[in-house]
């Protein structure tokens, strides 16, 4: 059962930017912002060479991963064409401007 | 309401690459229908020659399989012929009956080979070279007959005759010109040529027509008599004398034609509902016969139907290259000369080397190569660039001198190289792996290939390797654009250069007003724009401009390194390669309180602590901030490092302080972005200890002052410095380089190194700036010190409340 825990107020992820959750458990989670406010929440691990893609450049909803420029998609954790691979995503929303993530 | 309707008539390449550039630019905007009169989908018919040589089979070439249409709900009419066009009631007809109904109708017929029209040209066996059905009778024929006679010595004929001997055929190629490929190559070329060809069994009848095409008993053709009575065998006849646009159909619906469909510069005809794309239209009373152009057209066509309205085709400069496994050909431009050009001739017959250059006015104008044509891409770029050759003239016949470049073991011929050799030594691709992904998923360009092979993705340095195979394997459909006219990245049309002009001439501050002026494709660019606009508005404005850490590489938002897993490595500066004992002693504290597991001297004569944790970065910082020391920008398009040689502080043969004056030169440098980094040397005598011949900016000191050398590199391409000046001060020394380097900053393309921009514009060009124009030098040296008046140390400001939540991961109880 997923469980719904606040993590941050959105104003803290930086528009086109991300942050880093680090769950307990362990695993980090990269958590994305767009230009139009939306969040998105990936497992912070390249499928191609385990690159942090929190730390990668967001456009539209998409990030560059830091380490050799795979792109993924943002909703759906995909790499995206012709490269193949994905990601784990989560579950992500945004209550009263407090960003809520479903680990 | 309902969406207009776009028809197309012609199912090929010019055709569906015109809908395919639509699609990318405005999807959605027309219910599009398609009539190919082949019952094929859209192939690649380039590749038709490769298929006919048995190096390739027809799957291979299909462009857009039928799930294509499919996914993007084109209705696709295959094997069905227009029969006429009727304008007034905005509709088309096939000769089956079918109707459709257009608001816009583009016309992408092709052309036809030109039958010449002797006796027997319609015999049994008597076919052009065109299409799919026209390679299988070939095919065919190979397989029942012996004797073959391809009429024409042009680029298909030669490839068909190849072809035909390839499959056992006994060939000849009979034609009118006195060499072969007289429209491609001079007469000292096409003789080679013929000469290879003929040692692979290939015969030739050059100067002589064809008079009779003779019936044989079985009613095939049997035999074709030449003027003069001499009679040769033929099973089987290739017409390959040239093509003619088809515009039958659109000439008969009214539409102006002249040689072609006549078109605007939008590729518009004269009834303006109607465009028309590829080689049955005749633009300013050319019709190109070559891919290249065609999709050139195709772009514009597809934005004036998007209704954008932006982009002119103005005509192109074709290249040409033979797809004749094991010969090696490039001719592109105006390849014969004339009164007023020049030539720069080298002429090998015995090793078969055979290269002409055509100049006029300094510019390459044309050129011929054959035998040796790995820099063929590179000369064509010169040509299309118009590029003043003055300053390279000496050398220019040699080539691009491709051994500088590290990384694919020296290789710098593609058609000579094994499938199995390594081309992109980053990526581990080899040249088969290049070869079939660009016959396979039919590539045209290096940014495909780079996206499918990951070739020539990272460092870049087999680039123009990878364009050499390119060339050589879809020949002159190969054509790359005028530097100045490439666009930026796919989320733009628009060039380095026009952008750099816009944020100039508009006074554009911000990257979304950037984006929205210049009419960006994507909402928010992409990683290779962003970083882009984000350096040419800060250092167009900068103190108006204000910096975006979202469109800045992780390195420059982090201000360190990041490495393959993910931890950072930390570079404090050390001015000129100079310590201190205190601060030897801070790094070391710094490095086992954060346990650093590895510390390394750099060749930039300083120290790196790698493997660092990003959310220990900014204590780290604090650290090292507070024994004195900053950042040293090793991860940056940014100043670097001014490497020194001890000189004459303590050297017994310094004749300069050198140690001084790269502290100098370092301190009034420092946090200046670049288009890409830069880094600097001193030396004190001509000895040269600091390496100054392979920096962007190289000082040896002499024993009346200084020589400057500007556009070294020691990496990717080891490319030597060239001679600048020479000064007598160290004044002089910061206010020649500052200047210097002012102009790439405010010239360079993002990620262009100071060796590459000085490749493009050339010497010359930077001696009128830099040399000839004092007053110019100087308001460069004072625009590079302005614009570094409010240069700040990152480490210090990257710790201040809101930037250095970045750093911080967010910790989150999650029950186990």
């Amino acid at each position: 059962m997923s469980n719904w825990k606040p993590v941050c107020p959105l104003e803290d992820i930086p528009q086109l930017g991300s942050r880093i959750v680090r769950p307990s458990t362990g695993g980090d989670i990269a958590i994305f912002r767009s230009a139009a406010d939306e969040v998105f929440a990936l497992h912070d691990k390249c499928p191609h060479k385990g690159g942090p893609l929190s730390q990668g450049i967001v456009h539209g909803k998409r990030v560059t991963c830091p380490l050799h420029g795979w792109n993924i998609g943002l909703d759906d954790g995909q790499a995206v064409a012709p490269d193949v691979g994905g990601c784990r995503k989560f579950a992500v929303r945004v209550d009263n401007g407090m960003v809520m993530l479903a680990v | 309401m309902s969406k207009p309707r776009l028809v197309l008539i012609g199912n090929g390449m010019a055709g569906v690459r015109t809908v395919e550039e639509l699609l990318k630019i405005k999807p959605d905007h027309y219910d599009i229908t398609i009539f190919g009169a082949e019952p094929h989908p859209n192939y690649n018919r380039i590749l038709l020659s490769p298929v006919l040589a048995g190096e390739m089979t027809i799957q291979e070439i299909v462009l857009n399989e039928l799930d294509w249409y499919r996914e993007k709900g084109i209705k696709l009419h295959t094997g069905k012929q227009i029969a006429r066009i009727d304008r007034v009631n905005r509709k088309v007809v096939a000769d089956d009956g079918t109707e459709e109904y257009y608001d816009r109708l583009l016309i992408a017929t092709g052309s036809t080979p030109f039958m010449l029209p002797i006796p027997g040209n319609d015999l049994p066996g008597v076919i052009g070279y065109r299409d799919i059905k026209d390679t299988d009778e070939m095919i065919e024929a190979a397989r029942l007959h012996k004797h073959a006679v391809v009429i024409g010595g042009g680029l298909l004929g030669l490839e068909a005759a190849n072809g035909l001997k390839l499959r056992g055929m006994d060939v000849t190629v009979v034609h009118l010109g006195p060499w072969l490929l007289e429209r491609q190559l001079d007469e000292v070329a096409g003789r080679m040529l013929q000469k290879s060809l003929e040692d692979k069994g290939l015969k030739f009848l050059l100067e002589t027509q064809t008079e009779v095409l003779i019936q044989g008993e079985s009613g095939r053709v049997a035999a074709v008599r030449l003027k003069g009575g001499m009679q040769i065998p033929a099973d089987l006849v290739v017409m390959a004398a040239g093509i003619r646009p088809n515009y039958a159909l659109a000439e008969a619906s009214g539409i102006y034609c002249n040689r072609g469909i006549v078109v605007n510069d939008t590729m518009q005809t004269y009834d303006p509902k109607v465009y028309a794309v590829g080689e049955c239209v005749s633009h300013r009373g050319i019709a190109y016969g070559l891919v290249a152009p065609l999709f050139e057209q195709a772009k514009v066509a597809a934005n004036h139907l998007a209704g954008y309205g932006i982009g002119r085709y103005t005509g192109s400069v074709t290249s040409t290259k033979l797809k004749v496994t094991g010969i090696d050909l490039f001719s592109a431009g105006d390849y014969m000369g004339g009164k007023d050009t020049e030539e720069i001739v080298l002429n090998d017959p015995h090793g078969g080397v055979y290269k002409k250059l055509v100049i006029r006015d300094n510019k390459l104008v044309g050129g011929v190569m054959y035998g040796d044509t790995a820099d063929g891409p590179w000369y064509f770029q010169l040509l299309k660039d118009g590029r003043d050759i003055h300053d390279i003239r000496d050398s220019l016949i040699f080539g691009q001198s491709l051994v500088g470049d590290v990384g694919h073991a020296g290789n710098s011929k593609a058609a000579a190289m094994a499938d199995s050799a390594e081309v992109c030594g980053c990526n581990g691709v080899s040249k088969g792996a290049i070869v079939q992904a660009i016959k396979a998923r039919g590539l045209f360009t290096l940014d495909e290939v780079k996206k499918h092979t990951k070739a020539a993705s990272s460092c870049g340095s087999c680039a123009g390797l990878v364009e050499q195979i390119l060339a050589s394997t879809i020949g002159g459909a190969y054509t790359p654009a005028a530097s100045d006219k490439k666009p930026l990245c796919a989320c733009t049309d628009h060039s380095h250069d026009q952008v750099r002009k816009v944020i100039r001439e508009q006074r554009l501050t911000s990257i979304p007003q950037a984006m929205s002026f210049l009419e960006w494709k994507t909402p928010n660019g992409c990683d290779k724009c962003r970083p882009a606009l984000n350096y040419y508005l800060i250092s167009t404005w900068p103190h108006e401009a204000s910096d975006d850490p979202q469109s800045r590489f992780i390195n420059e938002r982090a201000h360190a390194n990041i490495q393959k897993d993910g931890t950072y490595s930390v570079v404090p500066r050390m001015w000129g390669g100079l310590t201190t004992p205190a601060e030897l002693r801070a790094i070391a504290d710094a490095a086992e309180k954060y346990k650093v597991p590895t510390v390394k001297v750099t060749g930039g004569q300083r120290i790196d602590l790698l493997g660092v944790r990003k959310e220990d970065l900014p204590a780290m910082w604090a650290d090292l901030n507070a024994a004195g020391m900053v950042s040293g920008h090793a991860y940056g398009k940014s100043i670097r490092t001014v490497k020194t040689c001890v000189g004459a502080e303590h050297c017994r043969f310094g004749t300069q302080k050198s140690m001084t004056m790269g502290v100098k030169l370092e301190k009034m440098l420092f946090d200046m972005y670049s288009p890409h980094k830069v880094k600097l040397a001193v030396s004190g005598c001509p000895r040269n200890c600091a390496e100054a011949g392979i920096k962007d900016v190289g000082v040896i000191g002499v024993d009346s002052g200084y020589e400057l050398y500007i556009g070294g590199n020691g990496g990717i391409k080891t490319e030597v410095a060239q001679f600048l000046c020479k000064v007598k001060t160290d004044e002089e020394v910061m206010e020649y380089s500052g200047a210097f380097l002012q102009l790439y900053r405010e010239e360079g393309w993002y990620l262009e190194r100071t060796c590459h921009y000085l490749e493009r514009v050339g010497l010359d060009y930077v001696k009128s700036k830099i040399l000839e124009d004092e007053e110019g030098r100087k308001a460069y040296y004072f625009r590079l010190l302005d614009s570094l008046k409010d240069a700040r140390d990152p480490w210090a400001t990257s710790r201040e409340p809101q930037a250095i939540k970045q750093f911080i991961p967010i910790a989150v109880a999650v029950d186990a």
